[in-house]
């Protein structure tokens, strides 16, 4: 009974009121973007957390900061805990402020005695060119590694490495494991032209072999380093194992050529990431008909089996933002 | 009905209005929708409390909350208008108050046992939760949270989401040392990527956690365990582990099309506009862009996220594809109503076929049939049935995939002898207790995709057995137990 009366009794009128009074004054306070104390988000308590960007450890120091060419950058970072798990083939994904995008970079270094890792990025886009702007003593906002399989390091007999452009200092670090693990390793570097070749010298100390390509000529062959591959394989040299990092257009035409020998061949791809730990699937890629992972099953993959096209493709998403960005921030300095 | 009667209180029969920004006008901003309650509401709402005793026959609201809170004495404080207290009663059961006050599906939860809602609309308890967390963190000073004198064990919590910060904080409490590992640059887990801003603005989850780190608690964000650490040297410094990895592995359709370029996971949509704040863009520099028409899969609350955001990233259009009918859909009622209102195109009774792609490889279109009801399958839903022949086309320059989430493999993947079930979760006992001595787990990584709630109740329960654990009761379930737990499920 009485239950049925109550039901039907309008709600009280002052409450009403009083409601719809602070609703409006709710709504008023919230019309006006410097007084949302309603909406909790004051920097209060959290003042202090809010000011590190709601970071509670320290950043990353940069320790030394040097140009291998023109537009390519190299950074040692003191991050001694990466460091010290870091393997050849792995990358990192890198945040340069707290407004940046996360970007995947392949380690050219690391070093658990100085506890520093050391990264190399071509300065293409906004947040390389950041990066390239940075100088010792600089901090990065976020960097989070070792990520990716490690390569996976035997004696497979004759390995030739082979990298062009921004993929020779990746290469460096990978030969030198190869080395270790007691290859031959026959070593084939690119680039434009001479300017821009990198970690030769490096690279040189710890080949049994090595090759150096310029596409104008101005140092070593005359022409790409597939033309070198060709020429092994046409000498009946026998080779082991391929492994290509530099542009996609380079593997690919890398795994062509070795695909009618069955020379295995590896290959480390760089597609679009946001996590880098496997969570959002933005660096899909295609092997073998099959969709995987670029940063938990990857960053290497056999490269008779990658859809080079696609990841082509897929890595050209977000060029308009892209070159927004990069407007943007050679205008703004 | 006899309850009611004895107590001559005139109940109001609905629930104070929560106030909300207008559809037309939300819908072009990531500002929260609710804009929350004031004083005099919360307390004429927390009147509305029958302040019920629990019985062993009488369910009442705190039989509904995983987490346990006292829900009838934090009331009675609103009521009294004392704020501290009845904040500190929720504090006492639940670390992330302000979080859960936003995104908790009361309604069958507290609010669904309370004895009010039997008859009239049930007294809101989330509101109140929320507004009491709001009241907290404008009112409280700086400065540390205390905490009884240090125990002396270390424990180590890996994944700092809801399960893991609900482990965090019942520890330190207990004053035992905690570290959470956290792979991205941010703590919080799902409630940072996941959960979209105007559900949950990110200072509300990075408040909660500073509450933490003000009791003690050290966190290290870009830290991911089963690179930089495995459990097992973890095991080495820190009395025992708690796992709270989550369920991070997006699920694919697996339909033709899906790499073309403007498909993209839930995940990976809600990650780069939350995380990473490419509503922003070009002020944040990651880039999102969603095209006149995004067509979402799925009809969780994750899909509701998906296609809300989208319309406030300036699509034309939004419209979620789901394979059965409204009844079905399995986002709490609440989002489905928000969603409505702000003009999400439910297309329902429909699953994807084929993605069609232009030349360039991204996504135009996408092919779909119509399905009906069948016969009930072994969840008891009835089973959507193609209609032949009805297929049709949907133009689309962005699809989400949002048909669900996996386990992580990355920590069970590093820990060799931690038993997982077919479904790739991490077997464990009611306590959350591994077939790995001193190793808990707890949240979306032992259950599998569910509610940031569940996963803080099962963080609840593996805290308290973690607790006894290090202090010395060292007993653990046999071998067998979770041999049989990874076959079973």
């Amino acid at each position: 009974m009485f239950l049925k009366s109550n039901l039907e009794r309008p709600f009280p009128s002052e409450k009403i009121a009083l409601h719809n009074r602070n609703v409006s004054r709710l709504k008023y306070e919230r019309s006006n973007p410097a007084n949302n104390r309603h909406h909790g988000l004051v920097p209060g308590p959290c003042a202090e957390f809010l000011a590190r960007g709601g970071k509670s450890v320290q950043m990353y120091e940069i320790v030394k900061a040097e140009k291998l060419t023109p537009d390519v950058i190299k950074l040692e970072i003191k991050a001694p805990h990466i460091a010290r798990k870091a393997k050849a083939g792995q990358f990192i994904m890198v945040t340069p402020t707290e407004h940046g995008e996360r970007v995947p970079l392949t380690m050219a270094d690391f070093s658990p005695e100085k506890g520093t890792i050391t990264i190399a990025a071509l300065e293409v886009g906004k947040t390389t060119r950041q990066l390239g702007r940075m100088k010792a003593g600089d901090q990065l906002f976020s960097l989070v590694g070792p990520l990716g399989l490690p390569t996976h390091l035997k004696n497979y007999g004759n390995v030739v490495s082979i990298g062009g452009g921004i993929g020779l200092a990746l290469m460096y670090p990978i030969v030198r494991a190869f080395k270790q693990s007691g290859n031959h390793t026959i070593n084939i570097i690119g680039a434009k032209n001479e300017k821009l070749l990198m970690y030769e010298k490096e690279i040189q100390a710890i080949s049994d072999e090595f090759f150096i390509c310029t596409d104008d000529g101005s140092k070593g062959h005359h022409g790409f380093v597939s033309d070198v591959l060709k020429k092994l394989i046409a000498e009946n040299k026998k080779i082991d194992l391929v492994y290509a990092v530099g542009p996609i257009i380079m593997m690919k035409v890398i795994a062509n050529i070795t695909k009618p020998y069955n020379l295995p061949t590896i290959v480390s791809l760089n597609p679009i990431m946001v996590d880098g730990t496997g969570m959002c699937g933005s660096c899909r890629v295609i092997i073998g008909g099959e969709t995987k992972f670029g940063c938990v099953d990857g960053p290497e993959f056999d490269g008779h089996k990658v859809d080079f096209d696609n990841l082509t493709a897929r890595n050209k998403r977000y060029i308009p933002e892209e070159q927004n960005a990069l407007k943007r921030f050679m205008e703004a300095k | 009905m006899a309850e009611e009667e004895k107590k001559p209180k005139k109940i109001v029969p609905k629930k104070y209005p929560m106030p909300e920004q207008d559809p037309k006008e939300r819908i072009h901003n990531f500002n929260e929708v609710p804009i929350g309650q004031d004083a005099q509401t919360a307390i004429a709402e927390a009147q509305r409390c029958l302040q019920c005793k629990r019985g062993p026959n009488r369910k009442v609201c705190m039989d509904g909350c995983p987490v346990e809170i006292d829900i009838p004495r934090f009331i009675k404080q609103v009521q009294l208008g004392n704020m501290a207290e009845a904040i500190k009663i929720i504090r006492e059961n639940q670390n992330l108050p302000a979080v859960c006050g936003r995104v908790c599906p009361y309604e069958n939860q507290c609010e669904g046992f309370c004895v009010v809602g039997k008859k009239n609309e049930p007294v809101g308890i989330g509101r109140l939760e929320r507004y009491l967390a709001d009241w907290e963190r404008r009112e409280q000073k700086h400065g540390k949270i205390d905490v009884p004198p240090p125990t002396g064990k270390k424990v180590a919590v890996v994944g700092g989401g809801p399960a893991g910060l609900t482990v965090a904080g019942d520890l330190a409490k207990l004053g035992h040392k905690v570290t959470v590992f956290e792979a991205l640059q941010y703590c919080g887990g799902v409630l940072i990527y996941g959960i979209p801003e105007f559900r949950l603005p990110k200072e509300i989850v990075r408040a909660e956690v500073d509450y933490l780190s003000r009791m003690g608690v050290e966190i290290h964000n870009d830290y991911v365990i089963g690179k930089l650490e495995t459990v097992d040297e973890l095991l080495k410094s820190y009395d025992a582990v708690f796992i709270g990895t989550g369920a991070g592995l997006p699920d694919w359709t697996n339909l033709k099309g899906e790499n073309l370029n403007g498909i993209m996971s839930a995940n990976e949509f809600l990650t780069r506009v939350n995380l990473m704040k490419a509503f922003k863009f070009p002020e944040y520099d990651t880039p999102i862009r969603v095209g006149d028409r995004v067509v979402t899969i799925g009809g969780g609350n994750v899909a509701m996220d998906c296609a809300r955001t989208s319309l406030r990233l300036g699509c034309k259009e939004s419209v979620i594809l789901y394979r059965r009918s409204d009844a079905e859909l399995p986002a709490r009622r609440e989002e489905i109503h928000h969603a409505k209102d702000e003009g999400v195109r439910f297309e329902l009774l429909a699953a994807p076929l084929e993605f069609i792609g232009d030349e360039q490889g991204n996504v135009k279109q996408v092919k779909a049939i119509r399905m009906q009801l069948g016969e009930p399958d072994a969840s008891g839903r009835r089973r959507p049935v193609k209609i032949p022949g009805s297929e049709f086309i949907i133009d689309a320059q962005t699809v989400l995939i949002a048909i669900g989430q996996s386990p992580n493999p990355l920590v069970p993947m590093t820990t060799p002898d931690l038993k997982t079930t077919k479904e790739g979760t991490i077997a464990v006992d009611e306590n959350g207790r591994t077939s790995k001595i001193g190793v808990f787990a707890g949240g979306d990584i032992a259950s599998g995709a569910a509610t940031v709630i569940l996963a803080m109740g099962d963080g609840k329960r593996a805290a308290k057995a973690l607790h006894k654990f290090i202090m010395g009761e060292r007993t653990w379930p046999a071998p067998e137990v979770f041999e049989k737990l990874s076959c079973e499920m």
